[in-house]
């Protein structure tokens, strides 16, 4: 038999999920010295995971990465199967007798929660469900969110509220022109919010907003932001961590924070208030979301492990929706271990593990990996980690020759899964284009899977 | 918006920030890294990688501003750096020299 890693034997890896994690880690593998093929699965027919609809529509930039993942597409090694879902059409079992290495990059697609009562009242709502509505994402086309209230509230204080916050705040004519979705532009414009409040359970040392997302929240058209100076005035602890070399880019949040705080009284139609050292307690409403219960709390601890305690005193505020954007979980799949407690796959640098066990041939890169951190460059650095750890494990795998997905498209077509190839999503992505430039957006996203299907059928 | 690499990567390129670049914009030379701007994102993610804090983003302060110009002209004309490589030969005291 020819050595694993040949023209003749080469390696058969299938990446499950099409976003950076799963591009980079396909970049990585085919940088390396070994011969690889690579098989891209994902559930959805389009590719790249939240570059596509998780960034928010009004940062054209930061979906740039795209490009990049085109030339990766672009490499005869590479086939990409969209349409399919790897635990439902087709197992990991089955996977595993396809290919020498399965590398996970299914993204956190879960929130976490809030665990208070009133959670699940009408008008109480995930972040994720708002950003993949307003970015087309067929899981979310179909939410409704009521923006008839004044009072709007966010819970968290990462770059994703602050997507929230902003895209809430805009103005129609600030978001016409981006490749937001048509239908969440039209509820956009009857919009009657006009105080968005974002809040934080601990203090503004600590936020997770980078400088660059927050200070755009003093740039809109129509929004003002308000920082209360009292909030910004830090305990030893905080000054301390803000005095930390490591926290060089945090202090210029800090700094935007303290810009805020100093400007004259709003005067715009909207206000976007920045709020800290509150957590929500409960949701209280006739049968549905009216009111919001917050605790005042205070930072306890040493520096850089601050915790949020509660001081006993608390308020209310009227609010007709919420978006809770605490953190993110992964969803598991069958035939892969699960840390229900993190909401990742378990794994030591990136080999998927069950206890102590390494189970051989099974990966995890990105967010499924570390937990929702970072942002889309980080995955780079985190997915060659993981395809390092594959290229050291090769020699210790079966020589034995694979046939990658040609061994999987019987089982595909026998459950009626339309499988859309690169070449398939190419024809989708022109005709979103050319939908997109007939009113004047970059793109009209497609936001069923029907939709993107029927571009296939009518060509 | 601009980042740009400056003085301080000389004699130092560490490379920590060519593995988080999403877009690989950064070329180098036998001495520094440059960032092409036509390609940067401005996403920031290899500002906290670098050792000796030597990538701004706007604003540039003053005495940087001329590195706007450098990393533009020299970028695209030198080889694309994408993987961690060795340090400059003795950049550990230059690190230290710096004051990190």
């Amino acid at each position: 038999m020819s050595k694993l890693g040949t023209e003749q034997n080469p390696v058969r890896a299938a990446i499950v999920g099409s976003g950076p994690s799963g591009f980079y880690a396909t970049e990585a593998l085919f940088r390396s010295e070994p011969v690889v093929l690579v098989d891209m699965f994902e559930r959805l027919p389009s590719p790249f995971g939240l570059v596509r609809s998780g960034v928010a529509p009004d940062h054209p930039k930061l979906k740039q990465p795209i490009q990049v993942y085109q030339r990766i597409a672009d490499t005869p090694q590479f086939r990409f199967f969209g349409n399919v879902t790897v635990g439902r059409d087709i197992s990991v079992e089955q996977l595993l007798a396809c290919y020498h290495v399965v590398v996970f990059t299914c993204g956190a697609e879960t929130d976490r929660k809030l665990g208070i009562a009133g959670e699940d009242l009408a008008g109480s709502h995930t972040a994720t469900e708002f950003v993949g509505w307003y970015n087309g994402h067929p899981d979310y086309r179909d939410r409704v969110f009521d923006l008839s209230h004044e009072n709007a509230v966010v819970i968290g204080q990462g770059n994703v509220a602050v997507d929230v916050c902003r895209i809430l705040s805009k103005t129609v004519d600030e978001l016409k022109h981006t490749d937001i979705a048509q239908h969440a532009l039209e509820a956009l414009a009857e919009s009657k919010i006009r105080n968005v409040y974002m809040i934080g359970r601990r203090g503004p040392a600590q936020a997770k907003f980078t400088h660059t997302e927050l200070r755009e929240l003093g740039e809109l058209a129509d929004c003002d932001p308000v920082v209360d100076p009292n909030e910004l005035e830090l305990n030893p602890a905080s000054r301390a961590e803000l005095e930390d070399r490591s926290n060089r880019v945090q202090i210029k949040s800090y700094e935007v924070l303290k810009a805020f705080a100093s400007r004259p009284p709003p005067t715009r139609h909207r206000r976007c208030y920045i709020q800290f050292l509150k957590s929500p307690i409960e949701l209280k409403g006739e049968g549905r979301l009216q009111r919001l219960v917050l605790m005042r709390n205070r930072l306890e601890g040493e520096p850089s492990h601050q915790v949020a305690g509660e001081t006993g005193e608390t308020e209310e505020l009227a609010c007709g929706v919420l978006f809770r954007s605490i953190g993110y979980r992964g969803v598991p799949i069958a035939g892969v271990p699960f840390d229900e407690r993190r909401g990742v796959f378990p794994n030591k640098d990136g080999r998927i593990v069950e206890g102590e066990r390494i189970l051989p041939g099974l990966y995890a890169a990105g967010w499924i990996k570390r937990g929702p951190t970072g942002i889309i460059g980080t995955n780079r650095e985190d997915s060659v980690a993981t395809v390092n750890s594959l290229l050291a494990d090769l020699p210790s795998f079966e020589a034995t020759v694979k046939p990658g997905a040609d061994g999987l498209m019987a089982i595909l077509r026998e459950r009626g899964v339309r499988v859309v190839s690169y070449t398939d999503w190419q024809q989708i992505d022109a005709a979103e284009v050319k939908r997109g430039a007939a009113v004047d957006k970059p793109r009209e996203k497609f936001t069923s899977v029907q939709e993107m299907l029927a571009v296939l059928t009518a060509s | 918006m601009t980042t740009v690499v400056t003085d301080n990567c000389k004699r130092c390129r560490f490379t920590d920030c060519v593995t988080v670049c999403p877009v690989a914009c950064f070329h180098g030379d036998e001495e520094m890294l440059y960032i092409d701007p036509e390609v940067c994102i401005d996403c920031s993610a290899c500002i906290p990688k670098c050792p000796v804090e030597a990538i701004y983003e706007d604003p540039i302060p003053e005495d940087k501003q001329q590195w706007i110009e450098i990393n533009a002209e020299r970028a695209p004309g030198l080889p694309l750096i994408q993987d961690k490589q060795d340090p400059y030969p003795g950049a550990e005291e230059r690190q230290k020299e710096l004051g990190f």
